[in-house]
């Protein structure tokens, strides 16, 4: 077999990344301990090197190996926001890992090929494929939980996360068996195709919802979510922030492709069905984050209300009209959600000890008078997480509401906006903590944490006041349907 | 260039150019933090005035108008668009010149973190004046939500012993409204193709049904701000922990932006629903007017019974709003201001009292007058203002909001108006009480209390006399002479009311 140009367009930033992760796995191995940093640069540079070269794509949109992989507007857009992630993610980790005595080089290879299987999961047009990118996302954030191993905590993490990951792969694969088992075909365009003729019927529903519980899982929506607060307490804190934003966003982007897609037919099932887990994640989440003390945990049930916040944007998926309105609001409340979180969790790594210290949120107090600028900062994500002016959280609900409103939904806008209202009452803890409580925080200080942590603020705010452009982008990000 | 030098986005954003200045200046270097802020805000009252002299009452559209496309991508049709009108010129002016007169209030009561409140209180004046000028609904939800950051940290941080409880319970509170505010902006942009105010009420032809949901909707926003009766209990709270700059603002003009919301929003956007709810708002009213009036005589802390007294003066300018007709509009506007300027000067010298005593106990207090003159006789004239005597600012609104609900078509039945007339008597009643307690009769405890902490209760100083004497100066116009206030208004007024369906 031969790749045509078309197929290694389609492939080419993706291959790119994983190349490069396979070398880099291979220099690691000459770089001495405690020069780490050569690890550190080399990954980062290959992932802007790819970001690059998916920015040269944006607009383009083939489909190759049988139409088992595309690129397309979509894929580009979920792509380029993967590698800023995965950029962001190495810079939190910078520090982190050298701080806390995780300094090995393979974190950083991991992280890459994590990256990679993400990217296929935005690219993949086949549920093959979407196996595949589903575990080579997976494995290596396994492993990254696991990383500070032999603590007990993280150990746990790692195989709470394996177990219940493995699990949730299982439905995606049963799923996909069904599916192939109702229509004889495992890709996307194929499998609509089959179904629009009407013959399918009850194997092919089951299936898709299987696939949908395997999603839930990746994307931590309740009642698929027990694994999360654990996993993203015990692993460290610089994973935990690649994770609660990366794993989300490709899991987002291989639901939106996979249903709108393939399962256009069954929108009339899935759609009370997605209303029901999109409310019911909103409210379970933001009403158990407000008795958390643990900072971590606060912010691993924000990111379950979060997931039901983006699944908002589902409910409408096989409504023609809507669909292109509510993906463009999903995937501008994604950009704003990562930016935020990768933010709030650069607070968190700052302020982070050995030994779990510093990771409650009575140890912020004080950090207003000491550290005004990085309570600021905090302040900032606080509200952005919350959905208040002027930041990027506000414009993506508002963003999100316009497209849940138009679909007609107007009960589920309401109960997301009642929920963000009790989203307001623990995520202003963290701010009263900082301002109005005295106590004597001690943070680190360290040049690629201060810098991300201030660019996301910064971004956070600035984007929210012009965001034109990236509204615009959003808009063009059009998934290819077959 | 151009974009930045319309009058009114320079009136907005002036106090930025200030935030700037302030970040740069050294925390301990207090009297420099101060001086900036207080010259921020005077340049920005100056500005102000500048928009006066503009604006030509006699025009009832927007003027000085900054319109701008903002996002207009992806279905979104958003402006940054700033205008103002005759409803809301007498704000904008009460926002510019309580902000000065509250940053002179604090120069000796906040000694901690000078720098960062002086930063929050500038943005804060941001907020306010954006809120009135906004007429895009967009713009205006980013600037009605952002007021409530810079006010959460200044009765957080600055506040009583109850602060963190108070300014939580202000800001969920506030937010539980306007978060279904949101849902109705959203459902306007959608349904209008815009989010320009003028062009919706353009538009108009909101089927009724979805109006009264919509109503509703702003309604819940506003009448929490307000605050309406059952939904004030936010507000004691707040002001009594608030220290006396946030009081003053926030008794002076965030509540004024519910009202103003009503007027500006409510009524002409859902003219049809608003009509409906006309005798159901006036019963609210009625009760709040009725039950602050109550409440107030019942509190044994001052600033207490200054809160209370807010949620009857506000009751008066809700029943105004919603009679409908020319005067009751007319006083309800110029109410908003008078609240502003009485209840600002009451929170003002309940604050300088309370920096020497550090109570607020109406008991511990007695004979005052005898031992400081000046502020005595300040209180009095305050405290005459805010019960109504003809003469004084207080009289104008209530007389002329009752002339309103008396002859009111929308709400159909005198007797919300003469039942309000008596909530007139018992604000006299509650504020002759707190005058009488703590000024007259013998002397009390605390001025012995002080004195063995090893100074006497002195009386006002010169700060503190330059702090009131303006808000002295507009009670005694506005008594006398309100003829020009009116002016500014009435058109805007009159085409206001034309708009509305009356039965």
């Amino acid at each position: 077999m031969t790749l045509s140009y078309t197929e290694f367009e389609v492939i080419g930033p993706y291959a790119l990344l994983t190349i490069w992760a396979c070398i880099l796995l291979l220099i690691d191995l000459f770089i001495p301990r405690g020069q780490k940093w050569v690890t550190a640069l080399l990954s980062a540079v290959g992932l802007a090197v790819t970001l690059g070269f998916t920015l040269t794509q944006v607009g383009l949109e083939r489909e190759g190996f049988n139409k088992m992989v595309v690129v397309d507007g979509f894929s580009t857009f979920i792509n380029a926001l993967l590698l800023v992630s995965g950029l962001l993610g190495v810079a939190l980790a910078y520090g982190y890992v050298k701080r806390m005595g995780l300094e090995r080089g393979e974190y950083y290879t991991l992280l890459l090929f994590s990256v990679t299987g993400m990217m296929l999961m935005a690219q993949a047009a086949d549920l093959i494929v979407v196996f595949l990118a589903l575990e080579l996302l997976s494995i290596p954030l396994y492993v990254l939980a696991a990383f500070n191993r032999p603590k007990t905590e993280s150990e746990e993490a790692g195989l709470k996360y394996f177990l219940l990951g493995a699990f949730a792969t299982g439905f995606v694969v049963y799923g996909t068996a069904l599916v192939f088992g109702a229509t004889g075909h495992t890709n996307l365009s194929s499998i609509v195709a089959y179904a629009s003729t009407g013959t399918s019927g009850l194997l092919l529903t089951i299936g898709a919802a299987l696939i949908l519980v395997g999603f839930g899982f990746k994307v931590a929506a309740v009642p698929f979510h027990m694994w999360t607060p654990d996993v993203y307490q015990g692993a460290p804190s610089a994973v935990t922030a690649f994770m609660s934003s990366g794993a989300k966003i490709a899991g987002f982007a291989a639901l939106l492709r996979v249903f709108s897609t393939a399962f256009p037919t069954l929108a009339a099932y899935m759609t009370d069905i997605l209303w029901a887990l999109a409310a019911v994640t909103m409210i379970l989440g933001n009403f158990i984050a407000i008795s958390q003390t643990n900072i971590k945990r606060l912010l691993a049930y924000s990111s379950i209300a979060h997931a039901g916040y983006i699944l908002m944007a589902f409910v409408p998926y096989g409504n023609p009209e809507v669909r292109n309105v509510s993906i463009a609001a999903g995937l501008f409340y994604l950009v704003a959600y990562a930016v935020t979180n990768f933010g709030a969790w650069g607070v968190v790594i700052a302020l982070e000890k050995a030994e779990n210290k510093g990771l409650e949120i009575a140890d912020y107090a004080g950090l207003g008078r000491k550290y005004p600028a990085l309570a600021a900062a905090m302040t900032v994500f606080m509200l952005s997480l919350i959905g208040f002016p002027p930041t990027l959280g506000m414009v993506g609900k508002f963003y999100l509401f316009r497209a849940v409103l138009t679909g007609g939904y107007v009960w589920l806008a309401i109960i997301g906006v009642l929920t963000s209202l009790v989203s307001a009452y623990y995520y202003l803890r963290v701010v009263v903590t900082m301002y109005m409580k005295d106590g004597e925080p001690v943070t680190e200080r360290e040049t690629w944490l201060s810098i991300t942590t201030g660019a996301t603020a910064i971004l956070t705010v600035v984007v929210s006041l012009a965001p034109q452009s990236l509204f615009s982008w959003a808009k063009d990000a059009l998934l290819k349907l077959f | 260039m151009e974009f930045l030098l319309q009058p009114l986005t320079l009136l907005t954003f002036f106090p930025l150019l200030g935030v700037l200045v302030l970040l740069f200046i050294p925390s301990d270097n207090k009297s420099a933090l101060r001086w900036t802020a207080l010259v921020t805000t005077l340049v920005t009252f100056g500005i102000s005035i500048w928009v006066l002299t503009q604006f030509d009452a006699s025009n009832v559209n927007l003027q000085l108008a900054a319109q701008y496309d903002w996002i207009t991508v992806a279905g979104w049709n958003i402006q940054y668009y700033l205008g103002i009108d005759g409803l809301s010129i007498l704000l904008v002016l009460l926002t510019a010149f309580l902000t000065p007169i509250s940053i002179l209030s604090t120069w000796t009561a906040v000694e901690d973190r000078v720098k960062v409140f002086m930063i929050f209180f500038l943005l804060l004046e941001v907020g306010m004046t954006g809120v009135f000028l906004a007429q895009d609904l967009f713009l205006f939800y980013i600037f009605w939500e952002f007021t409530l950051v810079p006010m959460y940290f200044l009765i957080g941080i600055w506040g009583g012993p109850r602060r963190i409880y108070a300014a939580i319970k202000f800001f969920l509170y506030t937010m539980a409204g306007s978060v279904l505010m949101l849902l109705a902006i959203l459902w306007l942009g959608i349904y209008g193709g815009t989010f320009s105010v003028p062009e919706l009420i353009q538009q108009g032809n909101i089927p009724a049904n979805i109006q009264w949901w919509l109503f509703f909707a702003f309604a819940a926003a506003f009448a929490i701000k307000v605050p309406m009766w059952p939904l004030h209990s936010w507000l004691p709270d707040a002001h009594v922990e608030a220290p006396t700059a946030g009081s003053v603002i926030l008794a002076g003009v965030l509540l004024k932006m519910g009202t103003y919301g009503f007027l500006r929003f409510n009524l002409p956007l859902f003219p049809e629903a608003a009509v409906r709810a006309a005798p159901w708002i006036a019963l609210l009213a009625t009760i709040g007017i009725l039950y602050g009036a109550m409440v107030s005589y019942a509190q044994s802390d001052v600033k207490k019974l200054v809160a209370y007294s807010s949620v009857s003066h506000l009751g008066f300018v809700m029943l105004g709003l919603f009679a409908m007709n020319p005067q009751g509009v007319a006083g309800a506007i110029l109410q908003m201001i008078n609240h502003g300027l009485s209840t600002g000067a009451l929170f003002l010298l309940v604050g300088m009292i309370y920096e020497q005593t550090h109570t607020r106990e109406i008991k511990v207090y007695g004979g005052l007058w005898k031992i400081t003159p000046v502020f005595g006789s300040i209180m009095l004239i305050v405290s005459l203002s805010s019960m109504g005597l003809p003469g004084l600012n207080g009289f104008v609104g209530e007389f002329t909001i009752l002339l309103g609900a008396f002859g009111s078509q929308a709400i159909g039945n005198t007797a919300y108006a003469i039942l309000s007339a008596l909530g007139v008597i018992m604000a006299a009643v509650y504020i002759l009480y707190m005058f009488q307690k703590m000024f007259l009769g013998p002397q009390g405890e605390i001025v012995d209390e002080v004195k063995k902490h090893g100074h006497a209760l002195r009386d006002l100083n010169w700060r503190e006399i330059v702090t009131v004497l303006p808000l002295l100066v507009f009670i005694f116009w506005i008594g006398l002479y309100p003829k020009p206030f009116f002016a500014l208004m009435a058109p805007a007024v009159e085409n206001l009311v034309k708009m509305l369906p009356l039965p």
